[in-house]
């Protein structure tokens, strides 16, 4: 049950795996946007991660994860004939479908991963696609090969200048949804990625008034509604991604909040990781620091 | 032994960890009785020959003639009568509202004080699983028919125990890694330890049951798909989802649903991090909005995780408590701060983002309201600031929507709970069954046994008739 049948590494500083995990049922329910719950071992914690690609023949789900904190460097450091002790999904509501017209997909980090998923679906829906994909510096940038093959256009930025374009992806959505003005083609921006990149793609769409949809990464325990540890604040209203999410309208997303709840636990993260690193030797600077609870 | 001499044995106390002591463990709070003090307990039993605790029970269980047997010393054979009616009796033991229910009726305690009937079930029960003498009952010649129970909590597991002895094909389906819905989530070590939960579900493993966990049903088979592999569904899925009060702050770091921090503490074991993965804030000072059983949990959680003061803030007066006797008790006993006659009007945060204080306001008791309790009105002006660090809401549960939002055809309340009949479960939908909390709201233990069990009777006759 849920063996890892392939793991590749995408960058080792901080460290970013791709895993594929045996789940026939899973890889048959899943729809782009939907996610796992997955626990390690009897003293592992439950984590989400968002479902990056499914092969329903093989009965395959695919995930891609970066090492933020405890959890996920231990996930790191299962191989391939692994098993998850537990892999529970699909998990949120799927992505809405339907042929909006041109959709501009914006995807930083391991953001990558599951708007590639969105993407494909979007395309079976006859969407024109136009996507920009960014990350910090260049060995964190994967899969670009995988976007340009299903996207009608494809833009790269790096934050350090070390690959692509110079700068921050808003900077080209921004330049886009100008372009676009007059024509209006564009009804549709996906973000996913960092939440406080999310924040700015959505800022960045609000004034062309482009829906402008998010997947918000919050701390879960069950996640299936019944714990509210997920909770955020969307259009004033109390949420819990895990049910009513993980998509919500990105201008009415309070991210402020969001980012202050996935901080809730960084002490403790520390002091885990810490241990960790003891009991592992496992290389990693300490700079990482963040929370794994979350959809990431 | 004549009835006067029996009224003459006061009523046995059952040994108990020393407060001081227990409320920064977690280990459980009472030791249970021994074989001599049950057997005393046992014999101010009157045998009554229309035994009025029997109806009290909502499983009716033989409670005469386990007492009966206890009293002769056939401890082992006590354990099989209650397991005739009761499939989880050790949980009963521990954790059912005696006091209002077989107890309430107990002749004995018309005069002095009733059998302890559920300390004498907790022993029966524990006596025959330490000494490993648990017997299968006889099951009966396979049917051919499969059910699917959705959900392994008490409603669930009574069900599928009953309907695996009928001989049927019972596949139990949990979402969550672990079985026993609330008993593990929600209910802490200190007051059912999991060891006797899961000692239950290996007992109707061992009798048949399937157990499939980390299954959400309606994410992945929806009730209607699992109709095309089975002849009939329980759905047993819970008050799972979490209400909160809807004032100001509630959304700061520091403020969880009962649900949450009981399930981080029980079930993910956060008690015991960093051996265990799960965090969980450790406040100094812990304020837990409600009343019931689960705010005392949470009180006395909140205490074993280290904090200075645990506060239970209830609108009402202790009186109007819907916690039992014994837990409000409990916690007093351990040093919980009752702060009665006080409604959260808002949680206040500091600058990075973390509970302060709660705000609240006086309340004093009014004329009576629809339930019977005098109605709480605030008194003006008597606003005042609790210091706390953590804030646990513990006002009740709505019904988990996953199977309701996916089941076309099922009717349901306007709570959104499943609509099924008292006596059968049968829902609007044929095949379709239900019992438990997700159909009556947040109720007990023991009710939601007792709707997996009516529901096993019509499930059985349904299924007879195909």
């Amino acid at each position: 049950m849920n063996r890892i049948v392939a793991k590749t590494g995408f960058s080792q500083d901080p460290a970013v795996w791709m895993m594929q995990v045996e789940a026939p049922q899973i890889a048959k329910k899943a729809k782009g946007g939907q996610f796992v719950v997955l626990r390690i071992n009897e003293q592992g914690e439950r984590i989400p991660l968002t479902i990056a690609d499914t092969d329903t023949d093989k009965g395959l789900v695919t995930l891609v994860f970066q090492e933020v904190g405890k959890s996920t460097a231990a996930l790191g450091l299962l191989e391939v004939g692994d098993e998850i002790l537990d892999f529970i999904g699909p998990l949120g509501k799927p992505t809405h479908m339907e042929n909006y017209g041109t959709v501009l997909c914006v995807a930083g980090g391991i953001g990558i991963a599951p708007v590639h998923n969105i993407i494909r679906e979007l395309k079976k829906h006859g969407n024109k696609v136009i996507t920009i994909m960014g990350a910090r510096t260049k060995e964190l940038l994967f899969w670009e090969d995988k976007m340009r093959a299903i996207s009608d256009e494809v833009y790269v930025t790096t934050d350090d200048g070390s690959y692509g374009r110079h700068g921050l992806v808003t900077a080209v959505e921004q330049e886009l949804l100008e372009k676009d003005r007059d024509q209006g083609d564009i009804n549709l921006v996906i973000g996913i990625g960092p939440p406080i990149m999310m924040k700015f793609v959505a800022k960045t769409s609000e004034p062309f008034g482009v829906k402008t949809l998010v997947s918000l990464n919050s701390i879960m325990v069950d996640a299936t509604g019944m714990c509210g540890a997920c909770r955020v604040t969307v259009g004033g209203v109390t949420r819990f991604v895990c049910v009513e999410g993980p998509e919500f309208d990105g201008h009415q997303v309070d991210f402020d909040e969001l980012m202050t709840r996935q901080r809730i636990y960084v002490e403790q993260e520390k002091a885990a990781m810490e241990l960790f690193r003891q009991q592992h030797g496992h290389v990693c600077d300490g700079s990482c620091g963040g929370n794994d609870g979350g959809v990431s | 032994m004549s009835a006067e001499k029996k009224q003459k044995i006061p009523r046995q106390p059952m040994p108990e960890q020393d407060p001081q002591v227990r409320a920064r463990n977690f280990q459980e709070v009472p030791y249970g009785y021994s074989p001599e003090t049950a057997m005393l307990e046992a014999s101010r039993c009157l045998q009554c020959k229309k035994p009025k605790c029997v109806e009290g029970c909502p499983v009716n269980v033989k409670i005469p003639e386990f007492i009966a047997l206890i009293a002769d010393g056939d401890f082992v054979g006590a354990a099989r009568k209650l397991k005739e009616t009761n499939a989880l009796p050790a949980v009963c033991g521990r954790v059912c509202p005696q006091e209002s229910q077989c107890e309430a009726k107990c002749v004995v305690g018309k005069k002095g004080e009733p059998v302890a009937i559920g300390r004498l079930e907790r022993f029966a029960a524990d006596y025959e699983r330490n000494q490993g003498k648990v017997s299968k009952p006889s099951i009966a010649p396979p049917t051919g028919k499969k059910v699917a129970i959705v959900g392994s909590g008490p409603a669930g597991l009574t069900c599928a125990g009953d309907l695996v002895k009928l001989g049927h094909d019972v596949t139990v389906f949990e979402a969550l890694h672990k079985t026993g819905g609330v008993l593990v989530y929600g209910i802490p070590e200190f007051r059912l330890p999991k060891d006797i939960v899961q000692a239950e579900v290996d007992y109707l493993q061992s009798l048949g049951v399937k157990v499939v966990v980390d299954y959400v049903v309606g994410m992945l088979d929806t009730v209607d798909e699992l109709l095309e592999n089975f002849d009939a569904v329980f759905v047993g899925t819970g008050a799972g989802l979490p209400m909160f009060m809807n004032i100001p702050g509630e959304n700061l770091n520091g403020v969880y649903s009962a649900n949450e921090y009981l399930t981080r503490s029980n079930l993910m074991k956060a008690y015991l991090f960093p051996e265990y993965d799960t965090p969980i804030v450790k406040g100094k000072k812990v304020a837990v909005f409600g009343g019931g059983n689960v705010a005392m949990d949470a009180s006395r959680t909140a205490l074993r995780l280290g904090a200075e003061k645990s506060y239970i803030v209830y609108r009402r007066s202790r009186a109007e408590m819907p916690a039992r006797d014994e837990e409000i008790h409990h916690a007093e006993q351990e040093g919980v701060d009752f702060v009665l006659l006080a409604n959260p009007m808002s949680i206040v945060g500091n600058d990075d983002g973390w509970v302060s204080g709660v705000e609240c306001i006086r309340m004093e008791l009014g004329e009576p309201d629809e339930s019977g309790r005098r109605r709480p009105v605030p008194i003006e002006g008597s606003e005042f600031i609790l210091e706390v660090d953590t804030v646990v809401v513990a006002i009740g549960n709505g019904p988990n929507p996953l199977i309701p939002n996916t089941t076309p055809g099922l009717e349901l309340t306007r709570w959104g709970n499943i609509v099924a009949d008292e006596e059968s479960g049968k829902t609007s939908r044929k095949g379709v069954f239900a019992g438990g909390d997700i159909v009556t709201g947040a109720a007990t233990v023991i009710m939601a046994m007792g709707a997996g069990k009516k529901a096993a009777v019509a499930m059985h006759e349904y299924l007879t008739e195909m």
